[in-house]
């Protein structure tokens, strides 16, 4: 393993302009819903008073979540002292910080009243974990900034171990709180559950990682660096494991939630009968989003393969989108457990209907555009990127 | 003679000014009892409460309940939001026993919990209670983020899906962001009773103060048999139920 050095991306190409133009336009366009959404309120919304949390808050909580996610890699390098993880620790610092701002401008354009940010800023209420959160998600920008400044500066790289311990703690905590915006609303039948914690942390390894390769994988085919099979495939194996680890953690929830009679509502709700819920479940995120992609990444037909890796990921960020929407929007569908022992038959407990809207979907694909165009120019205003990632370079192990 | 320091001073003036405090407070207190005044501090000496009677309630009643409650706080005139959009402050729920198949008929609001998980998940402290165990929003604090509603085990809240006008000058309310029952907050502070209750003839819904042993709810509460609803959420409700 030779000296790794990193330099910018050269950012002058059509490709990187039509890249920008692209993701910008996707941006104007979330804007453009914003501004519609928030002028009429929220009644042009497929959003109600039974379904308060929508699609921008899946793609919202998508990217906070696959953001502390991408961290992974560097906590590897640098906790775990993986050596080959480490040239790519820096791009993983950089797409954390890009995921994490999409997904909170998702989040704060969908508020009711984003004009009063600064009220959330400096009003808390510390038995909220939302006000928790929004602590946890500045510490995560300062904490993963001081990390990026300790590898970039070669006088501050013996720090950037004990840093990197520090960010990698400050992630466990920041998606446990992610997952217990769910976890502790006890009168939701799909949410009252401690394991929604842990979960949530798992599915973040696997969307992080998920991202992460795409996004290395795309800097390096477009800048006609060097990528070598070692690196690619210990991705590949990791996000195996990953994927199959969220299955598990799927598996033990609902197994857990069958067993308790107060929830087996529900739980027949998500897994049997509740039409676009079910079908998302079964379709979406555990055929399409776990065991296709276990397929592509381990079958010898198509192990190693960069294309099967690269539709692997792919399936893998869309069926994560599929069980955030299961758990977010399907969870609220389901109506609460007003009468124990009573059925209701007017006023209220029938299956809340959501369909939702261009600018809902406008709003969330524009934090997925606002991180990809962060990661875009700050690879051209820095060197994240090794100039080469092939095996003679990057794979400590490696033999000429 | 000892000399006096500045310190020595300030501690004796501090302790001397706070007992007249203390005991001109006291006297105040037992002068104005009496009178309640729209200025006077709330505190948790009362609580304010509510015992519906669902066999005394008729679904008139109930119907005439929420017409009270829109007429006097303003709301269910919008006209963009659809059925699920347009806030619901208080609304007829009818239920059926699985195993006696009685049907019984009730009004649905806030239920005003002692433990409201509304306050506790409100980042910004615009769910709130007061002293009194009123749960109100500030609507200058509130951010319109919705996980109250996502909290309230009753269904209780609503968002304020659209731009309104006409709004009643006791209730400003605003869109973007959450709502709901007040228990008529600013006819309670003038010693009146909520709307929803002045609407009824009769003793099917009881309003009062659940801490003053001399009170109608206090004593019909000790008689009759009644119930919270999702008693076992430990959130102790201000607002029972009887005939449940």
């Amino acid at each position: 393993m030779s000296i790794i050095r990193y330099e910018q991306t050269q950012g002058k190409s059509l490709g990187f302009y039509a890249l920008i133009a692209g993701l910008g336009a996707f941006v104007l366009a979330a804007l453009g819903s914003v501004y519609f959404m928030e002028h009429n309120g929220h009644h042009v919304t497929g959003m109600s008073n039974h379904i308060v949390w929508g699609l921008p808050h899946v793609f919202a909580l998508f990217l906070i979540v696959a953001a502390s996610g991408a961290l992974n890699i560097a906590s590897i390098a640098s906790v775990f002292n993986k050596k080959i993880y480490k040239p790519l620790s820096r791009l993983s610092g950089l797409v954390a910080l890009a995921l994490l701002a999409g997904g909170l401008m998702v989040l704060v354009l969908d508020l009711g009243r984003p004009d009063r940010l600064i009220v959330a800023m400096t009003e808390y209420n510390f038995e909220s974990i939302f006000a928790w959160n929004i602590i946890l998600y500045n510490g995560f920008f300062l904490i993963v900034g001081v990390y990026l400044w300790m590898m970039f500066e070669r006088r501050m790289n013996k720090y950037s171990r004990k840093v990197g311990i520090a960010a990698f703690t400050w992630r466990l905590i920041l998606t446990t709180g992610t997952g217990s915006i769910f976890g502790f609303l006890v009168a939701r039948q799909a949410y009252d559950a401690v394991i929604m914690a842990p979960m949530f942390v798992v599915m973040s390894f696997a969307f992080g990682l998920a991202f992460f390769v795409l996004v290395l994988m795309a800097s390096y085919k477009w800048t006609e660096r060097p990528l070598g099979d070692a690196i690619i495939n210990r991705l590949s194996n990791l996000l195996g494991v990953f994927v199959a680890a969220v299955m598990y953690f799927v598996a033990v929830y609902h197994l857990g939630n069958l067993y308790l009679a107060e929830n087996s509502g529900v739980e027949n709700f998500i897994l049997m009968d509740g039409g676009i819920y079910t079908q998302l479940f079964w379709y979406g995120q555990i055929i399409l989003g776990g065991l296709l992609p276990l397929a592509l990444l381990y079958s010898p037909a198509t192990k190693g393969n960069r294309s099967m890796l690269g539709l692997a990921s792919v399936l893998i960020i869309l069926g994560g989108i599929a069980q955030l929407y299961v758990i977010i929007i399907g969870g609220q569908a389901y109506p609460m457990e007003l009468f124990p022992g009573k059925e209701i038959l007017e006023g209220y407990g029938t299956i809340a209907a959501y369909t939702p809207t261009l600018a809902e979907l406008m709003l969330g694909l524009g934090g997925i555009a606002v991180a990809l165009i962060a990661i875009t120019y700050l690879v051209k205003f820095l060197p994240f990127l090794p100039e080469s990632l092939a095996d003679n370079v990057a794979d400590p192990h490696h033999k000429n | 003679m000892k000399e006096l320091n500045r310190r020595e001073f300030i501690k004796s003036t501090t302790v001397a000014t706070a007992g007249v405090a203390t005991v001109a407070s006291g006297i105040s207190l037992t002068t104005f009892a009496a009178e309640p005044k729209e200025t006077d501090p709330v505190t948790n000496e009362k609580r304010w409460g509510m015992l519906i009677d669902t066999n005394k309630l008729t679904e008139t009643d109930i119907d005439d309940m929420v017409n009270a409650c829109q007429e006097e706080q303003g709301w269910g005139e919008e006209t963009h939001s659809n059925a699920d959009q347009k806030p619901s402050w208080i609304k007829k729920v009818k239920v059926k026993d699985t195993a006696t198949q009685r049907i019984s008929n009730l009004a649905l609001m806030c239920q005003h919990c002692e433990e409201p998980p509304c306050v506790d998940v409100c980042p910004t402290n615009a769910s709130m209670k007061r002293e009194d165990g009123i749960v109100l929003v500030d609507r200058h604090l509130c951010i319109g983020c919705r996980y109250c509603m996502m909290a309230c085990p009753y269904d209780a809240r609503s968002f304020v899906h659209e731009e309104l006008t006409n709004q009643k000058e006791h209730m400003p309310r605003g869109k973007g962001t959450v709502e709901s029952c007040t228990m008529c907050v600013h006819k309670v502070d003038k010693g009146e009773q909520p709307a929803c209750v002045e609407a009824l003839n009769g003793d099917a819904v009881i309003f009062g103060d659940l801490l003053d042993p001399t009170s109608n709810i206090h004593q019909t509460l000790k008689r009759v048999q009644s119930t919270q609803i999702r008693a076992d959420l430990n959130l102790n409700t201000g607002v029972r139920y009887s005939g449940i």
